[in-house]
């Protein structure tokens, strides 16, 4: 049995971040830096798709100058709306701006093992593992490549992983760990082999790729081969700006987002200019550095105003957002990860951003954690239960339960206590023992979180993928690491 | 029939609804069954389910409530007929509650007595700022085993202590067990104010109470 995906929808909540006047001269700053400094193309194919829509291009620097209004016109190919399908139809996303999801982070490097409690390198097995925990999780509603399966060959590292999370979960994978042609053929492939064939896979995409830029002001090559050739098939592209104030950006807010902006933007509008209509989504995760030592952060203020603000301009855009959020520097799962991942998450979501990345990692998305992918679930969930505001109407006064208990009384005794009761929301992870059975045991959230973890790991059975098309997908990943 | 009748009053108690339990319990003496089994094999049973639903995470507090009213409704009603037929109810303790004198704290308290009575205690709740005099009556006149004692404030724990004083003073502390609780109540002040029991929610409260009857 499937399990049903809890996003939130018809928010009661709302935020005010940009007006749209600071909107538009963030939007025309931006056409400016596109068209008088340029962005950097590391990519032959990408050149050529610019020179061929006037763009002026520089084959040594590779850096391309736009003209404001290509840029305009060009996103305007871009598709409002559109869904992210899963092996399972009944887990299918509708990116329709009245959602938001919530995925597994990555791509973490080491984990701490659920079992000995030590930090170790990440290998496939996790990935599968991280990937049946989350298809049993309502909170999860898609997986990014949560950690890298660096027992490996890098050259095919990125198709183990896409087939250890089908193998374990029915739901929708965004990888962000293609990022080479031959990947990203490969992984067309394997998403083709699962939708059955390239027309069904251009209907329902089952395979998003999110690609990262290269700020200040540039991009990666193998990414924009490997986006290219994913929206070719049809598949969902997005390009993440990571840009830093004080480091890959200006130190002021506004700056970096003209920076990140100019970043997604250009990249954006390539993919419509060589396969016009295909679906883009803008994506995020701009930080601050670190002043000490300009070491990515991943938390702060700065960082929770850019979670909230960059859906204002995918909006802005009118294309989908998937959006750095629970991002902590923490260590371990600890103070600094609950105000770190509960504040970035409620700045993301009360703008509805469409998708937010993710849950499970410490350190900068370096270190995964169970106890810290349950415990963010459950952030979500709190999140969740804000964004559904008070409903003021006749039933929610209870005039009558007033009436009845009068002063002095309780409502414990209410029918309409008890219809409502369950409205109150309840933790899984909150301490809210007596003081005596804490002392007794002096658990909490951590434990619980792991034990609910291994819980899930020892019992769930996700829905298996049929043994042919298990092979199909081995025998692709097989042809390409022939060729290494 | 009569097996049908014990499901639907066990089905009132889970349900919470004071107004079934009371019409099944006078359904059961128009019948002539003896309100002891009604209690039971009837009430009692639904109970014990929310109980068990309550400790697997089913159900919640109003429930506990609820449940605890609609019991003591149907008990209201066959107390009558088990005076008349000379029998009475195996209860495990009496228990006198109050909050003490200068403290108006009602909710902590009532929810005590309720779980307390639920759980088959007689439960004479004197309500809130209880005299010391009258704690001390009422342990007297109902032969009370345990004085459950409330205080929301550390200006009215003082009372806790006078009152198991006043106890000593007259005679009844061998026989009485004295059980305080309260927000800033802890383990430590009632140790020091010699109380027998200490909880810091209802639930727990009924295992002190059932610890301290041996029951």
């Amino acid at each position: 049995m499937t399990s049903k995906i809890k996003s939130i929808t018809n928010p009661r909540l709302s935020l005010d971040i940009l007006s749209p006047e600071d909107v538009q001269r963030i939007h025309t700053a931006t056409l400016d830096v596109i068209e008088t400094v340029g962005v950097r193309f590391p990519s032959t194919r990408a050149l050529d798709v610019w020179e061929a829509h006037g763009a002026t291009v520089d084959r040594d620097t590779m850096v391309v100058k736009v003209p404001g209004q290509v840029i305009e016109d060009a996103l305007k190919q871009a598709p409002p709306t559109y869904t992210l399908a899963a092996r399972d139809a009944a887990q299918d996303l509708p990116l329709d701006g009245n959602h938001v999801y919530v995925g597994t982070d990555g791509c973490g490097v080491q984990v701490i093992d659920i079992h000995t409690g030590e930090r170790r390198r990440s290998v496939l097995q996790d990935v599968a593992d991280i990937a049946r925990v989350a298809d049993s999780l309502e909170e999860i509603a898609f997986h990014w490549v949560a950690v890298s399966a660096q027992d490996r060959p890098p050259h095919t590292r990125g198709l183990h992983e896409l087939r250890a999370i089908w193998e374990n979960s029915t739901k929708h994978v965004q990888t962000e760990s293609v990022y080479s042609e031959q990947e990203a053929h490969a992984a067309v492939e394997m998403a083709a082999a699962i939708a059955g064939g390239r027309e069904a896979l251009r209907e329902r995409p089952v395979l998003s790729i999110m690609q990262c830029t290269a700020p200040p002001l540039g991009q990666d090559g193998g990414s924009l081969d490997a986006a290219l050739i994913g929206a070719e098939a049809g598949l969902p592209v997005g390009f993440m700006t990571m840009a830093a104030c004080l480091t890959t950006g200006p130190a002021t807010r506004a700056g970096n987002l003209v920076v990140g902006n100019a970043e997604v933007i250009s990249a954006t509008a390539l993919i419509q200019l060589a396969y016009p209509g295909t679906p883009v989504f803008y994506a995020a995760a701009q930080t601050a550095s670190d002043l000490r030592t300009g070491a990515y952060t991943g938390g702060g203020p700065e960082d929770f105003l850019f979670g909230a603000a960059t859906n204002v301009l995918s909006d802005f855009y009118d294309i989908p957002l998937s959006m750095g959020s629970f991002a902590t520097g923490a260590k371990e799962p600890n103070w600094q990860a609950g105000i770190e991942d509960s504040l970035s998450t409620f700045m993301a979501s009360i703008v509805m951003s469409d998708m937010l990345l993710g849950v499970g990692l410490l350190h900068g998305s370096r270190i995964w954690s169970f106890e810290q992918m349950l415990m963010d679930c459950e952030i979500f969930d709190l999140v969740y239960h804000m964004m559904q505001g008070i409903v003021v109407d006749d039933d929610t006064l209870a005039l009558d339960a007033i009436r009845a208990v009068g002063p002095g009384g309780n409502f414990l005794t209410q029918k309409h206590t008890r219809k409502h009761m369950r409205d109150i929301w309840l933790p899984q992870f909150m301490d809210r023992r007596s003081y005596e059975a804490w002392e007794e045991k002096r658990d909490g959230a951590r434990e619980w979180a792991r034990q609910k973890a291994g819980h899930i790991l020892a019992t769930h059975q996700p829905e298996p993928l049929d043994p042919q098309l298990s092979a199909e997908l081995e025998r692709i990943i097989a042809s390409v690491q022939g060729k290494a | 029939m009569g097996k049908e009748l014990f499901e639907s009053m066990a089905q009132s108690v889970i349900d919470g609804e004071v107004e079934d339990a009371e019409r099944l319990a006078r359904q059961a003496i128009e019948q002539g069954v003896d309100p002891l089994d009604a209690i039971n094999q009837g009430f009692v049973i639904g109970v014990n389910h929310v109980g068990a639903e309550y400790a697997a995470g089913e159900m919640f507090l109003p429930d506990l409530v609820l449940a605890g009213e609609a019991m003591k409704a149907a008990v209201a009603v066959l107390e009558p007929e088990m005076q008349r037929r000379g029998t009475k109810r195996q209860m495990l303790g009496t228990v006198v509650i109050g909050t003490v004198e200068g403290d108006i704290h009602d909710i902590g308290k009532t929810l005590v007595a309720t779980m307390l009575s639920s759980s088959g205690f007689q439960v004479y709740d004197m309500g809130v700022d209880v005299p010391i005099q009258t704690f001390l009556d009422k342990a007297r006149e109902t032969s009370a085993d345990v004085v459950g004692l409330s205080a929301l404030l550390t200006t009215t724990m003082v009372k806790q202590k006078g009152v198991i004083e006043a106890l000593e003073e007259a005679g009844l502390r061998p026989q009485i067990k004295v059980m305080v609780g309260g927000a800033p109540v802890t383990r430590t002040w009632a140790e020091e104010i010699g109380a027998d029991g200490f909880s810091e929610d209802a639930i727990g409260a009924v295992a002190v109470a059932k610890e301290l009857v041996g029951a």
